[in-house]
Parts: C-alpha cells; structure tokens; sequence
C-alpha cells in the first residue's frame, strides 16, 4: 500500500505531528516528499 | 491549510508521478482532517489558497485507519501513535477521511 510511495504527511499540532507520520510510514515502505504540522490559532 | 502548505503540495503534484503520491492526515477533529483531506482531493474548500478549484485527487488516508496501522511496523506505531489512539475519542475523523477519499474515488 505504501511500498515506494511518497507520502505527504499533514500533522496537527492538538493531534499526531507530522514526524511521527513520517516515522511510521517510512517502515511500511514510503518516502516522505513532505510533511508539515498545522498549527491552528 | 495554510497557504504554503497548498502551494507546496501543488507543486509535487505537478512534478511528480501523480500516482506515487499518497497524504496521510494527522488531525484529530473532524473539521480539521475533513477540512484538509478535502483540499488534497476536491480542492481547497475556503477557496483561500493555491489549491482553490484545483481538485488534485491524490490518494488521501488517516494515520489511523486500521489499514494504515497494518502496514506500519508494530514497535513503530506502539512509540508514535500508541498514546495518540488512546485519546482519540472516536473514529469519527477516521470515517471523516475515508468518505472523502471514497467520494474522490467515486468522482473518477
């Protein structure tokens, strides 16, 4: 599913922050072409 | 969405292979992982940012989502996203992505 994909991960600060995405994803397989935390104020 | 986020995202699928690339959400609330799941398939819905009218169709999942999970190494998901999935109150934002990725799909 995400085998040599290239994932863009989109975090939230009030919920689970992009790097962590990223970690998670980079073991199933993906690279990660992006990722930012929003941050709502 | 903040704009540069938009601006960025546009940017990688106009010079990637469209269908290498998959979002995956991180919000917690439902507006928020509705709002940003929308913008990646049908187009920014404030018609704010770069992505306004621009319906990408990328592929979009929540981290959440048990068939996310099941890919993800155990230790991995257990160090990251353990805690994370204990304080989610309920798997509405899940359901929120799914239908809009199922909607985008359908829109093919």
């Amino acid at each position: 599913m995400f085998q040599g994909k290239r994932v863009i991960a989109l975090g939230d600060r009030d919920g689970i922050q992009a790097p962590a995405i990223a970690e998670c994803l980079t073991t199933a397989g993906a690279q990660v072409a992006f990722m930012n935390t929003e941050c709502f104020v | 969405m903040d704009l540069a986020t938009q601006a960025r995202i546009k940017e990688l699928a106009e010079t990637e292979s469209r269908g290498d690339l998959v979002v995956v959400i991180g919000h917690l609330d439902v507006g928020g992982a509705e709002l940003a799941a929308a913008t990646v398939t049908e187009g920014d819905p404030t018609w704010a940012g770069p992505l306004a009218g621009v319906p990408l169709g990328l592929p979009v999942f929540h981290i959440l989502e048990p068939e996310v999970r099941a890919e993800v190494a155990p230790d991995a998901y257990e160090q990251h996203l353990g805690i994370m999935e204990m304080v989610l109150e309920s798997d509405a934002p899940l359901q929120a992505v799914r239908a809009v990725r199922e909607r985008a799909a359908a829109a093919k």
